[in-house]
């Protein structure tokens, strides 16, 4: 959509199936676990070298639909969370909406309560 | 090896109807890249549910978008989102927010200019038509207006 009102776009993922089905413009792969595609938490050098490399595909990607693999691996010594990551029982259940709403309250007060500092 | 999240997202809602995949068999669209990365203006959105301080939280099937300053830190942000693990980034939005280096890669020249503001919406929008007829075409006014010049999506 932005890509057809003139705008080149890149996406990042790491999933490779669900990309190759939805077969953007520009893609840049990495092979982390769901909810990590530009990196490991609290390792910035890390994180700027992902997206410093997946940016680079806007200069080198010159055929529409490409999907660049980077190289990282997430742990060179365990890649048991390729096995469970997105099965069953991995994602924390869903908040019924009585609490959804408590955990929604709690979250802006802190910012309404320090709005006027 | 590169995990099939395919069929272990079927697994994952086989309670509900079959999940259909977006699939799509054409040539995308190509626009290309009008000048240098150094010289361009990029702008981000993530799927991940990130919120700014008191915006409102997303609901289900809500294809509406926050807009979130460039500046942002992370005792700005939250999190709100339950269709992926998102321990490590409550913890570090950076993980698929990545405001950070794309801050640090506009300060060394990586990249022209790093667009404000970035934007953000919930990526568990279980309709393909929502996303194409509402969310994206206002982003991409938003973008015009703006005159950005490279777009980068973080699907969470």
């Amino acid at each position: 959509m932005v890509e057809a009102a003139g705008i080149p776009t890149l996406c990042m993922t790491s999933a490779l199936d669900i990309t190759r089905a939805v077969n953007p413009p520009r893609a840049v792969f990495v092979n982390f676990p769901l909810g990590h595609q530009t990196g490991k938490p609290h390792q910035p050098e890390l994180q700027r070298s992902i997206v410093r490399d997946a940016l680079g595909a806007f200069e080198t990607i010159a055929r529409p639909g490409t999907i660049v693999e980077l190289p990282y691996v997430w742990d060179a010594n365990d890649r048991r969370w390729e096995e469970t990551d997105y099965t069953a029982n991995f994602l924390p259940p869903r908040p019924v909406k009585e609490d959804a709403e408590t955990i929604e309250a709690e979250r802006r007060a802190r910012f309404i309560a320090s709005a006027g500092k | 090896m590169p995990v099939d999240y395919i069929p272990r997202t079927r697994e994952l809602y086989n309670a509900y109807s079959p999940y259909r995949w977006v699939e799509n068999h054409d040539t995308p669209p190509w626009t290309p890249l009008k000048k240098p990365l150094a010289e361009s203006k990029l702008a981000l959105i993530g799927s991940g549910g990130i919120l700014y301080r008191d915006q409102p939280r997303f609901h289900r099937e809500d294809a509406s978008y926050r807009r979130i300053p460039r500046d942002a830190v992370q005792a700005d942000l939250g999190v709100w989102h339950f269709g992926y693990r998102t321990t490590d980034a409550e913890a570090d939005h950076n993980c698929v927010f990545p405001l950070a280096p794309l801050r640090e890669l506009a300060a060394a020249g990586v990249i022209g200019e790093f667009a404000d503001p970035a934007y953000s919406f919930m990526g568990g929008v279980y309709s393909a038509r929502k996303v194409r007829e509402e969310l994206a075409p206002q982003i991409a006014d938003e973008l015009k207006r703006a005159h950005v010049d490279a777009f980068f999506l973080v699907p969470a």
